[in-house]
C-alpha cells in the first residue's frame, strides 16, 4: 500500500507527466504514431508488387521451412514461399476486410442513430430492445453462423459483419444526437424554420459523429482481428489466398519447429490494430473537449 | 437531550487555532499557481470565523489545506498551530488523530461527500472506529444519538437508509452528525448551505450555532454570502485572489469596511431584506491565478486606486484593535461610507 | 439487499429479449440466401436426411406458422436432431457445455486477478512510467487476436517447456482445471485488458471524489480509505461492464476452443460448420444466445447488489 500512501497522505506530491505529453498541442503523439503506422500499412497495401521481394504463392523447393535469413528475412513455409511476401501481400486483404467491413455499418449505423436520436419516442423504444437483444448473441457466434448459412468467404464475411455491426455505431450517434438536440443552437435551428434534415446533417451530425469516427477506428481494428480469426478457422479468406489468419493457420503445425511461419503475420496484425488504436486515442484526444 | 461526553466537558476548554503564512501552491506543468498565498488568522475557542470571497479566492484551499486536504500536486507551506502542535509538521499518524477527532470538517455538497454506496451506519461506524474504543452495539448506539443531536426524525430507523433516500437538506445532517462523530472541538464547514433552498440553510445554520453552544465547538465557515456571515459569525475574513485582504469583527466590519473588496461586497447585499444574491455587482472578474495583475490584485477593478496600486502589494496591517486590512487606501475607503 | 421490484423488473426484460433471439435464431437459418438444406448440405447428407429434417422444421408450411412451429418446439425442449451425430441436439449440447462454462468462468476469474491490482498499480501510478508500461502492454494484447495468444502459450508452455497438455480437456475437475488453464489465460487477455482500462479510469474519477476527502477528513487509515472507498466504489462502476465483456469472451471460447482441442460448444460449433449440420448450428445459436442474457442478467443483479442506487 506504499503507493496508496503516497497518493492519499502526501499533499506535496509531484506528479510527473509522462513522455511526450507535455508539448501536446493541437496534433498529439498517438495520431502522428498511428498517422505513420496506417499510411505505412497502405502503402504496402496499394503497391505490395515493389516491396515484397518474392511472389507471394511462388513456390521453392530449395528453401523449404528455413529460418529468417537475409535471402528470406522472415524465413520460408514447408512449400518454400517466402514468409515475409506473403506477409506483405496480405496487407492488401486484410485492410480491406478493416474497410469493407465497416463501411456499411458506418453509414447505416449513423443514419438509424441520427433517426433515431432526432425521433426518439417509440423509434427509441423499439431501437432499445433491438440493442439489447442483438448484445446478447455474442458477436463473433452471430457471424460465424451467418457465414456458415452463407458459406465461407470474404464477401459473406462482409455481410455478416454488416448485419450486426451497424447497431454499435447507431446507438453511439443515437446518444450523442439526443445531447446535441437539448443544446441551445438546434433549437435556435427550429426557431429559424431550418427543415429537418438541414438541422440534422448541418447542424447536429458534424457534432455528433466524432464519437462515432473514434469508434470507427477501434472498430477497423477488431474487424482486422475479426476476419483473421475466421481466415484462420477457415471460414474467411480462403488458401492459397495470403491473409494473416489465413498465415498464421498455415504455420500452426510447425510452431514447435519453424515458430517463424505463423509468428511473423501476428506480429503484422499488432502492428496494425495497434495503429489504429493509436489513430483513434489521438483523434479521441484532439476532437473531443477536455473536461 | 443526549449523552454526548462532549457536552460535559469540552466548553472552555478548546483550543486556538492559529494559521501563520498559510501557502498553497499547485504546480501544474511546470509553473506553480498560488491558490494561498501567505493566510494568516486565529480562531478562539468557541469562536465562529466567516471565511468570505468569490469563487476562485482561495477560501476553500484555505480550509482543506487546514488539514493538509488539498489535492495533488498542491505543496503547503507556512504553520497551522492547534493546540500546541503544528499540524503541518505532523506525522501521518499523529495527523490522522486530529483529523475527524479534534477537527472535522463538512463538504459544500453532501451528495458528493457522501459514499454512495455505504450506508449512512457504515460511515458514522467508521469514524467511530477510527477515533473511540467503543464495542460494535456501543457504536450503533452512539450512531443513532448522532443523527438525533442533529434534528434526523426517527434516527434509529433511518440507520441503514443510504445517502440518496435522505432529503438534501437531512443529508447535510448526516455529514454533520458524521463528522460529529469524534466529537471536534473545531469545525471547519465549507459552504454548508450554498447546496440548498433558503428554509432549509437557516435550518442548517442554526443547527451549526447550536451545536456550537452545546458542545462548545469553534468553527470556520466558508461562504460566499454575507447574509450567512452576517446571521452566524462572530469574525470575518475578506479573500481575494488568494490573501486576506480585511479581518474583523462581523459587525464593525459591516458598519466600517476598509477595503474596496469589501465595500463592494457589501453594497451588493440587499439590505433589510432576506434574500440573498451571489456577489455579483462590483465590475469586473477576479484576476485568473495564473495571470495576477503587478501591485495590489484588486486594483483592475477598484475605483480607489492610484498609481502605487499598481507598483506595490500592499501588506496586511492593523490599523485599529482586532481589525487588519490590506489596502494602501483605506482611510479613504472608510470615509466614503456604504455605497 | 436485493429490491424486489428491481429484480421482477429485470426478469421481466428477459421476456422480449427472448422473443428476439428467437427470431434471430430463426431468421439465420431461413430467411438468408441459399437453402441451407438441399444446396449446401453437400455430400455427407442423403436425400432421405434432407427431406425428413425438412418435415421437422416445417419448411413446406408459411414463415409465420414456421415461426410458431419453431417456437413451440424450442419451448417443449427439442431443437432437432443431429444430422451427422444423429442424437437430439440439446443432448449434444448438453454434453459439450460444460467445459466451455468452465472455461468461461475460469478465463473471468483469471482476468480479474490480473486486471484489478495492476488497474490500481496504473491508477496511483498515473501517467508515470509503470502506468505507461501496464497501458502499452495492453494494448498490445488487446490488438492480438485470441489463435495467436493460444498458439504462442501452446507452443512455449505445452510444446516447449512441457508445463501442460498440448490439448484436450482431461477427467476430473482437478484435470479439467488443469488443462484448462492455458486456454483460459488467452480468454483472459482480453477481458483483463477491458477491465484494467476501465477500471483504472473508474480508479481514477473515485481518487477524485469528494467522498474520498471526506474519508480523509475523517482521519481514517489509508487502507480502509482505499478497500472501502475507492476499489469498491470503483469496482462497482465496473460490474456492469462484466456482462457484455464475459459475452465477448463466449464468443472467443469458440476459437480457443478449435486451438487447444477442448470439446466444448465452441468446438462443435466449428465441427458442425464444417459438417453443415444445421440444426446443431441453430441450437447452439441460441444457446449461447441464452447464456449470454443468463449472464447479463447475473452482472445486472450483482451490481444491483452492491449499488443501492442502480435498484431505484
Amino acid at each position: 500500500m506504499t503507493a496508496a500512501e503516497d497518493i492519499l497522505s502526501r499533499p506535496a506530491v509531484r506528479r510527473r507527466r509522462f513522455g511526450l505529453s507535455n508539448l501536446r498541442g493541437r496534433i498529439s503523439w498517438t495520431f502522428v504514431a498511428g498517422f505513420l503506422i496506417l499510411l505505412a500499412s497502405l502503402v504496402l497495401a496499394i503497391a505490395p508488387g515493389l516491396i515484397a521481394p518474392y511472389k507471394p504463392a511462388a513456390f521453392d523447393y530449395k528453401a523449404i521451412l528455413k529460418p529468417p535469413s537475409l535471402a528470406h528475412p522472415f524465413g520460408s513455409d514447408n512449400f518454400g514461399r517466402d514468409i515475409l511476401s506473403r506477409t506483405i501481400w496480405a496487407y492488401r486483404i486484410d485492410l480491406q476486410i478493416a474497410f469493407f467491413g465497416t463501411l456499411f455499418p458506418v453509414v447505416f449505423g449513423t443514419f438509424v442513430g441520427a433517426m433515431v436520436g432526432y425521433y426518439g419516442g417509440w423509434l427509441e423504444t423499439i431501437f432499445g430492445r433491438v440493442v439489447d437483444a442483438v448484445i446478447t448473441f455474442p458477436f463473433l457466434v452471430l457471424v460465424i453462423a451467418i457465414v456458415a448459412v452463407l458459406g465461407p468467404g470474404l464477401f459473406n464475411l462482409y455481410i455478416a459483419v454488416s448485419i450486426v455491426g451497424w447497431i454499435f455505431y447507431a446507438r453511439l450517434i443515437a446518444a450523442e444526437i439526443k445531447v446535441q438536440k437539448r443544446l441551445d443552437y438546434a433549437a435556435a435551428g427550429r426557431v429559424m424554420g431550418y427543415s429537418t434534415a438541414r438541422i440534422i446533417l448541418r447542424h447536429l451530425l458534424p457534432n455528433a459523429i466524432t464519437a462515432a469516427l473514434i469508434y470507427w477506428m477501434t472498430d477497423m481494428a477488431l474487424c482486422i482481428l475479426l476476419g483473421s480469426s475466421l481466415g484462420y478457422l477457415g471460414l474467411g479468406a480462403q488458401p492459397p489466398t495470403a491473409e494473416w489468419g489465413v498465415l498464421i493457420a498455415d504455420g500452426k503445425n510447425y510452431m514447435s519447429t519453424a515458430w517463424w511461419i505463423s509468428i511473423f503475420p501476428g506480429v503484422a496484425i499488432v502492428i496494425t490494430g495497434l495503429g489504429f488504436s493509436l489513430l483513434g486515442d489521438g483523434l479521441s484526444d484532439m476532437l473531443r473537449p477536455k473536461r | 437531550m443526549s449523552a454526548i461526553p462532549a457536552e460535559r466537558a469540552r466548553a472552555g476548554q478548546g483550543a486556538t487555532l492559529s494559521v501563520r503564512d498559510l501557502t498553497t501552491s499547485f504546480d501544474t506543468s511546470g509553473s506553480p499557481v498560488t491558490a494561498v498565498d501567505r493566510v494568516s488568522f486565529d480562531v478562539e475557542p468557541g469562536q465562529v470565523l466567516g471565511l468570505v470571497g468569490e469563487s476562485g479566492s482561495g477560501k476553500s484551499v484555505t480550509l482543506r489545506s487546514l488539514l493538509r486536504l488539498a489535492r495533488a500536486p498542491a505543496e503547503t507551506t507556512g504553520s497551522v498551530l492547534w493546540d500546541g502542535r503544528d499540524i503541518l509538521a505532523l506525522p501521518e499518524a499523529k495527523l490522522r488523530a486530529i483529523r475527524g477527532n479534534e477537527i472535522a470538517m463538512i463538504f459544500q455538497e453532501p451528495m458528493t461527500a457522501l459514499n454512495p454506496v455505504l450506508t449512512v451506519q457504515r460511515q458514522i461506524d467508521e469514524s467511530l472506529r477510527a477515533h473511540t474504543r467503543l464495542s460494535a452495539r456501543d457504536r450503533r448506539v452512539r450512531a443513532i444519538e448522532l443523527l438525533d443531536l442533529v434534528g434526523i426524525p426517527a434516527a434509529a430507523g433511518r440507520l441503514d437508509d443510504y445517502p440518496h433516500q435522505f432529503s438534501g437538506g437531512m443529508r447535510q445532517r448526516v455529514m454533520i452528525a458524521i463528522a460529529l462523530a469524534g466529537e471536534p472541538r473545531l469545525l471547519l464547514a465549507d459552504e454548508p448551505t450554498t447546496a440548498l433552498d433558503v428554509t432549509i440553510q437557516d435550518q442548517i445554520l442554526k443547527l451549526i450555532l447550536d451545536l456550537r453552544e452545546r458542545l462548545g465547538m469553534s468553527v470556520i465557515l466558508v461562504t460566499h454570502d454575507l447574509g450567512v456571515v452576517a446571521q452566524t459569525c462572530d469574525r470575518v475574513a475578506v479573500m481575494y485572489a488568494g490573501r486576506i485582504v480585511e479581518t474583523g469583527e462581523v459587525g464593525e466590519i459591516f458598519r466600517e469596511p476598509h477595503h474596496p473588496y469589501t465595500r463592494g461586497l457589501l453594497g451588493s447585499v440587499p439590505r433589510g431584506g432576506t434574500e440573498r444574491r451571489p456577489l455579483l455587482s462590483i465590475e469586473g472578474t477576479p484576476p485568473s491565478l495564473a495571470a495576477m495583475p503587478s501591485g495590489c490584485a484588486f486594483h483592475p477593478r477598484c475605483s480607489f486606486r492610484t498609481d502605487i496600486c499598481f507598483a506595490v502589494s500592499p501588506p496586511l496591517e492593523p490599523f485599529a484593535p482586532g481589525r487588519q486590512v490590506a489596502c494602501h487606501h483605506h482611510q479613504r475607503v472608510a470615509e466614503a461610507g456604504l455605497p | 439487499m436485493l429490491n424486489l421490484g428491481f429484480v421482477v423488473r429485470r426478469l421481466l426484460q428477459m421476456i422480449p429479449t427472448f422473443v428476439f433471439i428467437l427470431v434471430v435464431t430463426f431468421v439465420i437459418v431461413r430467411l438468408l440466401p441459399g437453402d441451407p438444406l438441399s444446396a449446401q448440405a453437400g455430400d455427407r447428407v442423403t436425400d432421405a436426411q434432407v427431406a425428413h429434417a425438412q418435415a421437422e422444421l416445417g419448411l413446406d408450411q408459411p414463415m409465420l406458422v414456421q415461426f410458431f412451429l419453431f417456437v413451440k418446439h424450442v419451448l417443449s425442449g427439442d431443437l432437432g436432431r443431429s444430422y451427422v451425430v444423429q442424437i437430439p441436439v440439446w443432448r449434444l449440447i448438453g454434453q459439450r457445455l460444460p467445459p466451455t462454462l468452465i472455461l468461461t468462468a475460469m478465463s473471468t476469474i483469471l482476468g480479474i486477478l490480473i486486471a484489478v491490482p495492476l488497474a490500481f498499480v496504473a491508477a496511483l501510478r498515473r501517467d508515470r512510467v509503470s502506468d505507461a508500461a501496464i497501458r502499452g502492454t495492453f494494448q498490445v494484447g488487446l490488438s492480438m487476436p485470441v489463435f495467436y495468444i493460444g498458439l504462442v502459450l501452446l507452443t512455449v508452455f505445452s510444446a516447449q517447456l512441457r508445463w501442460f497438455p498440448v490439448g484436450g480437456y482431461g477427467d476430473s475437475m482437478a484435470d479439467h482445471v488443469y488443462h484448462l488453464f492455458l486456454p483460459s489465460l488467452t480468454l483472459a487477455v482480453s477481458l483483463a485488458a477491458v477491465l484494467m482500462r476501465n477500471l483504472r479510469t473508474a480508479i481514477i474519477d473515485v481518487l477524485n471524489a469528494e467522498y474520498v476527502d471526506f474519508a480523509r477528513a475523517k482521519g481514517l487509515m489509508p487502507r480502509v480509505i482505499m478497500i472501502r472507498h475507492v476499489l469498491r466504489n470503483a469496482l462497482i462502476s465496473s460490474v456492469a461492464l462484466l456482462g457484455p465483456t464475459i459475452g465477448t469472451l463466449l464468443g472467443g471460447a469458440v476459437i480457443t476452443e478449435s486451438v487447444f482441442a477442448i470439446p466444448g460448444v465452441g468446438r462443435l460449433m466449428i465441427d458442425s460448420i464444417y459438417g453443415r449440420d444445421y440444426p446443431v448450428i441453430q441450437g447452439l445459436t441460441l444457446s449461447l444466445a441464452v447464456v449470454v442474457s443468463l449472464i447479463f442478467l447475473a452482472t445486472d443483479l450483482i451490481q444491483a447488489a452492491l449499488d443501492p442506487r442502480v435498484a431505484q
